[in-house]
């Protein structure tokens, strides 16, 4: 079973990046799960989602403590919460900055991949240029540096659960799939 | 079609395919998005209900009661506070023997404030007449809802489903959504014996004297007891048209045990996890999923567990002064029986607490552990 978590914060789109995930990995055949961690969201509160892939029915029904790979969509989350928390050694931290990945020296035990997500969700006018929707252009970020699930199936997925401007979330599915670094 | 949903929209979309003519409910969370969903439905014409928002949920079930008085098919759902508020029409549904359907999205009692899953708030209203069914995954939601109709038209009483707040209702898993041509066949509309009908004037639910009150007491309770075998029946046929049953309860890996675990909800779901593994390493251990609450169905339970000697029961719900409900019940159920099994119950996961795989082993080993059970139960997964 692979374990993902996602920290966001409300309004980025965190809940629904663990949905579209989880639909992507279905697509492609794998039993898939995805859910919040409930709190009281409002937006710009720190928010957890979770989705959980494997290749039999997924039957267990917890948190995620120890996440396979983790996915930041606002880096400042970095400085107030244990984004690493449980995180397995050589799991990818996948963060949504303009800092190259050689910035984060403290995440040495994994491995770390930026993207500029901000600036691709500005430009296909995902959300608005102070509050952007990061959350599809970052699973164009997560299908490039993992590799376990494909560009395609991302951006089938996002048509599923995001209602509008889908021209502009494939567009940056696939930017944030050319321009992600490891 | 498999779709990647909710348990909440899995509920909603339950009650469009059984295609419900009224439905009336207020928001509370974790239930919000069942109406919400609804709504949608019925105002892009998916489903061909009349949507009636009301003021709370006291009223939201005075509006089934009205509208399943007139002979036609009803939904509501709600949660916790909401579902406290409607306690008194609750009875009147069942005593009215009107076959309302409801979800609800099992969720603590304030105070102190709590969005969070508990089964409190449902089995707390178990002695309402309503029969009560939980459910472990977003598919045995959607399929519960389209029985629950059938059994509730079967014998004229009203039909609770429960899902765990989050864990389920905000959980999205690939859920299979039946045919609609099926679902038709498998569901005729509903077409009861009696209706308010202005051409046909009567009177329902008039004061009626104690000569004649208890007779109709004792019809609910023949019915309720009915609603067991209905509720079987429903889930055998519902079987062979969709090629998915859960029955009463789900023995899980039971052959040869010295002890299981009884649960329901979502936590059932995890503890399969845990039989898994402890099975993996040689302990006997067995689970069974107890579904139908009311009817209690003890002759089913019984079959199983009489012939282990200890079984650990987690409830997440307590009645206070008496402790785990399910336990409870269990022990009421199995006390003239010669041969039983010693009854050990733990209460764990109360307002949205995480029950994990650790908590469920430590349920097993204490129990493997201790001789005879505690005279109250045991809580576990606390703060220490």
């Amino acid at each position: 079973m692979i374990e993902i978590r996602i920290h966001g914060r409300g309004g980025q789109g965190a809940v629904i990046a663990s949905e579209v995930l989880a639909s992507a990995f279905f697509q492609e055949g794998k039993f898939v799960q995805a859910f919040p961690a409930f709190g009281v969201e409002r937006r710009g509160a720190p928010v957890t989602a979770f989705t959980r892939v494997d290749d039999q029915p997924i039957r267990i029904r917890n948190f995620i403590y120890e996440p396979d790979h983790i996915i930041v969509l606002d880096p400042t989350l970095i400085e107030s919460t244990q984004v690493d928390s449980g995180l397995k050694e050589n799991g990818w931290i996948i963060i949504n900055t303009d800092r190259p990945p050689k910035n984060f020296p403290h995440f040495s035990r994994f491995r770390v991949a930026t993207v500029d997500a901000n600036r691709i969700a500005v430009e296909y006018k995902l959300g608005s240029p102070t509050a952007p929707i990061v959350n599809t252009a970052i699973l164009g970020a997560f299908s490039r540096i993992t590799g376990m699930v494909s560009m395609d199936s991302v951006i089938e997925a996002m048509k599923e659960f995001v209602p509008s401007n889908k021209a502009g979330n494939a567009a940056a599915i696939k930017e944030a799939y050319e321009r992600a670094k490891a | 079609m498999k779709k990647i949903m909710v348990g909440n929209h899995a509920v909603s979309w339950g009650v469009m395919l059984s295609r419900a003519e009224v439905i009336s409910a207020y928001p509370i969370t974790p239930q919000t998005t069942i109406v919400e969903e609804l709504s949608v439905l019925c105002a892009d014409g998916r489903l061909k209900a009349k949507f009636i928002p009301v003021e709370s949920e006291h009223s939201a079930m005075a509006c089934c009661v009205g509208a399943a008085a007139a002979g036609v098919r009803t939904f509501t759902a709600t949660s916790g506070q909401g579902l406290a508020l409607m306690h008194e029409m609750l009875h009147w549904a069942s005593g009215a023997r009107l076959p309302i359907v409801m979800a609800t999205v099992n969720r603590a009692l304030g105070s102190p404030w709590n969005i969070w899953g508990e089964q409190t708030d449902s089995l707390s209203q178990r002695d309402t007449g309503w029969l009560q069914l939980y459910c472990e995954s977003n598919q045995e939601v959607l399929d519960t809802v389209i029985q629950a109709f059938k059994i509730a038209e079967e014998i004229s009483l009203p039909v609770m489903l429960n899902l765990d707040a989050f864990f389920l209702s905000h959980t999205a898993e690939p859920v299979e959504i039946p045919e609609q041509s099926l679902v038709d066949d498998f569901l005729p509309p509903y077409q009861p014996e009696f209706r308010l009908d202005p051409k046909n004037p009567h009177s329902f639910g008039c004061m009626t004297p104690p000569e004649y009150y208890m007779e109709f007491r004792y019809k609910i309770q023949q019915s309720m007891l009915q609603g067991k075998a209905v509720a079987q029946q429903v889930d055998d046929a519902f079987g062979r048209v969709f090629g998915r049953k859960y029955g009463l309860i789900e023995p899980y890996r039971c052959e040869g045990a010295d002890l299981i675990l009884i649960t329901s909800g979502a936590i059932a779901s995890t503890a399969r996890v845990v039989v898994d593994n402890l099975r993996e390493k040689g302990r006997k251990v067995g689970m069974v999923k107890v579904r139908l609450f009311r009817p209690f169905p003890k002759d089913e339970l019984l079959e199983i567990l009489r012939q282990v000697e200890k079984v650990a029961v987690v409830d997440r719900n307590v009645s206070f002064g008496v402790g785990g409900i399910f336990a409870h019940e269990m022990r009421a159920a199995l006390c003239n029986e010669k041969v039983r099994p010693a009854i050990f119950s733990y209460i764990a996961g109360l307002g949205g607490r995480d029950v994990t795989p650790p908590v469920l082993n430590d349920v097993i080993y204490q129990t493997y552990k201790r001789q005879e059970p505690e005279a109250q139960s045991v809580w576990v997964g606390m703060r220490s």
